[in-house]
């Protein structure tokens, strides 16, 4: 949508424009100003100054959210293992980790001697695209194929702020019930993957339904897969390593696309420092 | 509650718009909020007055337009009304929609008040003359 041809005036907001409507009437000594822009145009702006950055060095970016406890640093050091261990093409991973305090799940992610950026937002339940864009100043891309981006655990925040990644992945874990896709449907709409974390409790937790889950996803309209795992024992986390596999091949494409398309062509209001890109348009 | 950053970037777009316009002051502030933007009406409604406070939006009105849930069914093509976490085709009842209004978090309108000619301009309802 944009601010010049009008198509940004919807069904939804037209009849506020015309003549009558709530944004229509002026008053002698004031000036009504139609605006029509997205409220989170500043966010969104730097998620694509981000996401070039990412294009720029062929680095895939995911973005995890789930609920707090869903596991997504137990996923993340699972799969750390198993790339790492890759015989012949290692992958080579960094993290970018939101919490409201500590540095733990940064050091847990260290002690696999991956790189990981802690960001601690204070009050802030969410990151947001200039938090991410501040920790890429620490951060060589060119270093690395995948950065992963494990957002502040929360169902409700984090899905309104675009960061500048390539997919969202949310996690479901078994102890939060199979219905948190009806309770939090705009989170979930927003995932292109959902697992379904810490399958090896289904035995006990026998409430949650998988079958049940998909089909609140369904109800959302969400035609994102659904994985099954565990990332304790293991069980299931094939198809997750399959998955990333696709999406890395499929970076190279949408890093040529974005190159093509030159949409990093807004202007800096800063000096940049990282570390070793020379690619700013002006 | 990440209301108050929302907040802020509205309050933000204002002073942005007022100043390109050269207003005082603004005095209302329609915004449009679909159910499916992930944001609470009545929450921004109570960040409001914190983020505007000092700013060009001090005081003006805010409000805040409830937009319905719209989806076009990518099967049979018809358009229906949607629940946030029912977004099925209500004509032939397939999940494979696609959203088309309900997601929106937009700045709509501003009514802004002009500044004054003559520097002590109060900011109250007083016609103001325009420049």
């Amino acid at each position: 949508m944009c601010d010049t041809c009008g198509c940004n005036i919807t069904h939804g907001n037209e009849g506020l424009i015309r003549p009558g409507g709530k944004l229509a009437k002026t008053e002698s000594g004031k000036e009504a100003v139609t605006v029509l822009h997205s409220l989170l145009d500043e966010n969104d702006h730097t998620a694509a100054h981000n996401r070039a950055h990412f294009d720029s060095h062929n680095v895939l970016t995911i973005n995890l959210m789930s609920s707090p406890g869903a596991g997504k640093t137990a996923l993340l050091e699972a799969t750390i293992k198993t790339l790492q261990a890759k015989t012949g093409s290692a992958l080579s991973i960094a993290v970018i980790e939101g919490d409201l305090e500590t540095e733990n799940d940064a050091e847990r992610i260290r002690k696999h001697g991956v790189e990981a950026i802690q960001i601690v937002t204070g009050s802030a339940c969410h990151l947001d695209a200039h938090m991410i864009h501040q920790a890429l100043h620490q951060l060589d891309l060119a270093k690395y194929d995948i950065v992963f981006i494990e957002n502040v655990g929360n169902l409700v925040c984090p899905a309104s702020f675009d960061l500048g990644q390539h997919l969202n992945v949310a996690l479901l874990s078994v102890p939060e019930g199979d219905d948190k896709p009806a309770k939090y449907p705009v989170m979930f709409r927003s995932a292109d993957l959902v697992l379904i974390s810490k399958c090896d409790l289904l035995p006990v937790l026998d409430d949650f339904k998988p079958a049940q889950a998909r089909q609140y996803l369904h109800d959302i309209a969400s035609d994102a897969p659904v994985f099954e795992l565990s990332a304790k024992n293991g069980s299931g986390m094939q198809a997750w390593f399959d998955w990333l596999d696709a999406e890395i091949h499929a970076q190279g494409s949408r890093a040529a696309v974005s190159s093509t398309h030159a949409d990093h062509d807004h202007h800096h209001t800063h000096e940049h420092h990282h570390a070793s890109h020379r690619h700013d348009s002006r | 509650m990440h209301e108050l950053a929302i907040c802020q970037a509205l309050i933000d777009q204002i002073e942005s718009i007022a100043a390109e316009r050269d207003a005082a002051r603004a005095v209302a502030i329609v915004i449009g909020i679909g159910p499916l933007s992930g944001v609470e009406a009545q929450l921004l409604k109570h960040a409001y007055p914190v983020a505007s406070a000092g700013s060009v939006a001090e005081g003006a009105e805010l409000v805040i337009e409830d937009l319905p849930v719209r989806v076009k069914c990518t099967q049979c093509g018809e358009e229906s009304d949607a629940l946030p976490n029912k977004l099925l085709c209500k004509h032939c009842g397939d999940w494979r929609t696609e959203l088309i209004h309900g997601d929106e978090l937009m700045l709509m309108s501003v009514e802004l008040e002009k500044q004054s000619v003559g520097a002590n301009s109060t900011a109250g309802e007083a016609k103001m003359t325009l420049h």
